[in-house]
């Protein structure tokens, strides 16, 4: 008993040290947005003037509500892209059994571990050459093509979890295999789409390598970039509250989504599909 | 309601392993046959060839008279029973038993009436909103019957349906699919590993080994008349005991004792070439055996004395081991057999081959004690010692066709 008490005890410390840890951060953020320019420098961690002025601002001015569009639009159309196409592989991938399997799986694993930051400049080039500098399209590709590896990766593990019968008695009970494809595995493999489509949004929403180089204007520029580059009142100052603020703003998205889907995600939906 | 035809039907695998060899069976309408053989045997991919999960090498598949090779599964109009039930998780109950219907695009009304219908018929009505997580190992076992009912499908597969249910239910389950069968009238290949299921649901049993078809029949000739070692020693249990043996003209010699041939078989027996001596096994069932003292006319059997080793009590029944002095039979079939109970691992405690005898409830034998047991001569299987084959036909078909089942070629070498 004493011994079970001790080590429970043990576990709630470590347990609250990372979560002070990983919170404080944020926290510092959140308390920046809500000081006044003037007292956003004076070191202490509870604003002393609560203000909601730095969300007004950056609200006021169209830089950040263009940056928001960009980034929520982009970010959506490169995750449903990505998932679609990576679901179909995965459950290729899971299903079937073609030559070269193997060099397929190898292959976007290799394109996953390819640093970002070597493709940029070509990347510059290629797309000013055809027009798709500063263009959504410019980096939903990208985007894209960077999730792509991941979302297979995490898709082809859920979709061999589950048991091949459903889709052989989907079969037998006369259903095509776009039918056993859409009615059955695709329902089970909810809780994988999900996860899978958190993942690689939040990659997208949070870039900056991309969004910094590969953009110019409001035109296709998504909040980190955006955030980057916002002007101070004078060329002298750092507008540290509004960069918190837009900070804060850009997070509740992520924040929402984690929270909308975590029963998805944790609920194992194939429980009872077979004898358990 | 269709008759299903196997015609030479083969399949060879990419690597080039044959799981099923010219397999040649015809399930008549309305029948329920059983395909059985320990696992590997090839019985599986014969159903799921049926199915058409899996593609057929070679041969043709009919299924109402028409050829199904290259039919996808859901124009065949069958229904197929999973081990694991393979019911849809995110459907309800009636959602699951309803699925191939709405496929189908059968009106929601009448969806309705065949899913209650099916829900009465299995005990499944109270369930009915159920997802299958919340149901016991039973009640998905019903509902994947249901499934299968619902569609009313030309021919029911069912691949191991009882196997994941504990024993008591599987027995249970076992009765209520063959009520269900029977009055259904749907033609049926019900696959199993388990001869007690076999022997007990079968119109028809089918017994695999290694791809290969040993014996197509009835429960009550694949029992009494087994084609080979391996029938014989597959169906029974206990199992039927095998000693090495010689056919001495019209006497059989073995460890137990010299017996004449009885009259009964001795119209079966085909004569060996050459007649004389012959090595076989001798067969006999552990249900032949009996306690000598019980036994009022012992004219039909012979008498010995063995010691027993173990009893087994079994409240209606004893089972007696005894070891007989011989050397073991070896058969590439039996070991086999072995080697799927799990048994082939097992030390081998006696010299000499172990024999079960069951004896009635009422015997007085002891364990550790000398004891006289009586066998029964008429049930004496004999088998070729080198081929495997029996030695005896089928009684009728046997004596109108004596050259049907031709022992193995070759003069048999006299046993010592």
């Amino acid at each position: 008993m004493k011994e079970q008490a001790k080590q429970r005890s043990g576990w709630s410390v470590a347990l609250l040290v990372i979560v002070v840890a990983s919170l404080v951060p944020v926290l510092w953020i959140v308390m920046l947005s809500l000081k006044t320019p003037a007292t956003v420098t004076d070191g202490s961690f509870i604003p002393q003037h609560w203000t909601l002025s730095n969300y007004k601002d950056i609200f006021n001015a169209g830089v950040f509500t263009d940056a928001l569009r960009n980034s929520i639009g982009i970010a959506l159309i490169s995750t449903a892209l990505a998932v679609l196409l990576a679901s179909a592989a995965a459950y290729a991938i899971a299903r079937l059994d073609f030559p070269g399997k193997r060099i397929i799986l190898a292959v976007s694993l290799a394109v996953a571990m390819f640093p970002q930051v070597s493709l940029v400049g070509p990347l510059y080039n290629l797309w000013r050459q055809i027009g798709l500098y500063d263009t959504w399209p410019g980096l939903i590709i990208p985007y894209m093509t960077f999730a792509l590896p991941l979302s297979i990766y995490t898709l082809s593990a859920f979709f061999r979890e589950i048991p091949w019968e459903l889709e052989q008695a989907a079969q037998v009970d006369g259903a095509t295999p776009g039918q056993a494809f859409r009615k059955v595995i695709a329902p089970l493999a909810t809780p994988g789409i999900a996860t899978t489509f958190i993942i690689v949004f939040i990659i997208c929403w949070n870039d900056f390598i991309f969004a910094i180089s590969l953009t110019s204007t409001s035109n296709a520029q998504t909040v980190p970039a955006a955030i980057a580059l916002f002007p101070g009142v004078s060329q002298f100052t750092v507008p540290i509250g509004d960069i918190a603020a837009a900070a804060v703003v850009v997070t509740v998205p992520v924040m929402l989504l984690v929270i909308l889907f975590q029963r998805r995600i944790v609920a194992g939906l194939t429980a009872g599909a077979v004898k358990g | 309601m269709a008759e299903i035809e196997f015609q030479d039907i083969t399949k060879r695998y990419p690597d080039g392993f044959e799981a099923v060899k010219h397999l040649s069976l015809d399930v008549p309408d309305g029948e329920l046959m059983i395909l059985v053989g320990p696992s590997g045997c090839g019985k599986s991919t014969a159903l799921r060839m049926v199915a058409g999960l899996e593609d057929i090498s070679d041969g043709e598949l009919k299924i109402g008279g028409q050829v199904v090779n290259d039919k996808a599964p859901k124009d065949r109009d069958i229904a197929m029973v999973f081990q694991n039930y393979a019911l849809y998780p995110h459907m309800t109950v009636r959602e699951n038993m309803g699925f191939a219907l709405k496929l189908a695009k059968v009106p929601d009304d009448e969806i309705n009436r065949k899913v209650s219908e099916a829900a009465r018929i299995l005990d499944l009505e109270q369930h009915l909103d159920r997802k299958p997580a919340n149901l016991s190992g039973g009640q998905r076992q019903r509902v994947a019957m249901g499934r299968a009912i619902v569609r009313d499908p030309s021919a029911f597969l069912m691949d191991e349906p009882l196997s994941n249910l504990d024993a008591k239910l599987r027995v249970q389950m076992r009765t209520e699919i063959s009520r269900i069968q029977q009055s259904l009238e749907t033609t049926t290949i019900y696959v199993t590993h388990d001869q007690t299921e076999a022997m007990t649901l079968g119109d028809r049993i089918a017994v695999m080994r290694a791809g290969v078809l040993q014996q197509v029949g009835p429960p009550s000739e694949l029992y009494g008349h087994p084609k080979n070692l391996f029938v014989a020693g597959f169906i029974g249990s206990p199992s039927m005991n095998f000693l090495p043996g010689e056919l001495d003209g019209d006497i059989v010699r073995f460890p137990i004792g010299d017996v004449p041939v009885p009259e009964e078989l001795r119209g079966r027996l085909q004569a060996g070439p050459g007649g004389g001596r012959r090595g076989v096994i001798v067969g006999l069932r552990p249900e032949d055996f009996e306690d000598a003292s019980i036994i009022g006319d012992r004219a039909r059997g012979t008498t010995f004395k063995a010691r027993i080793d173990v009893l087994e009590s079994m409240g209606s029944e004893y089972y007696a081991y005894f070891a007989v002095e011989s050397e073991r039979v070896s058969s590439r079939e039996l070991e086999e057999l072995a080697q799927d109970a799990g048994a082939a691992d097992l030390p081998h405690s006696h010299e000499g081959s172990q024999v079960v005898a069951r004896l009635a409830a009422e015997s007085k034998i002891r364990q550790g004690q000398e004891a006289e047991l009586w066998f029964d001569a008429r049930h004496l299987h004999l088998f070729d010692a080198e081929s495997g084959q029996s030695l005896l036909g089928t009684g009728r078909a046997s004596r109108t066709q004596p050259q049907q089942q031709p022992p193995s070629a070759g003069p048999a070498p006299a046993a010592s």
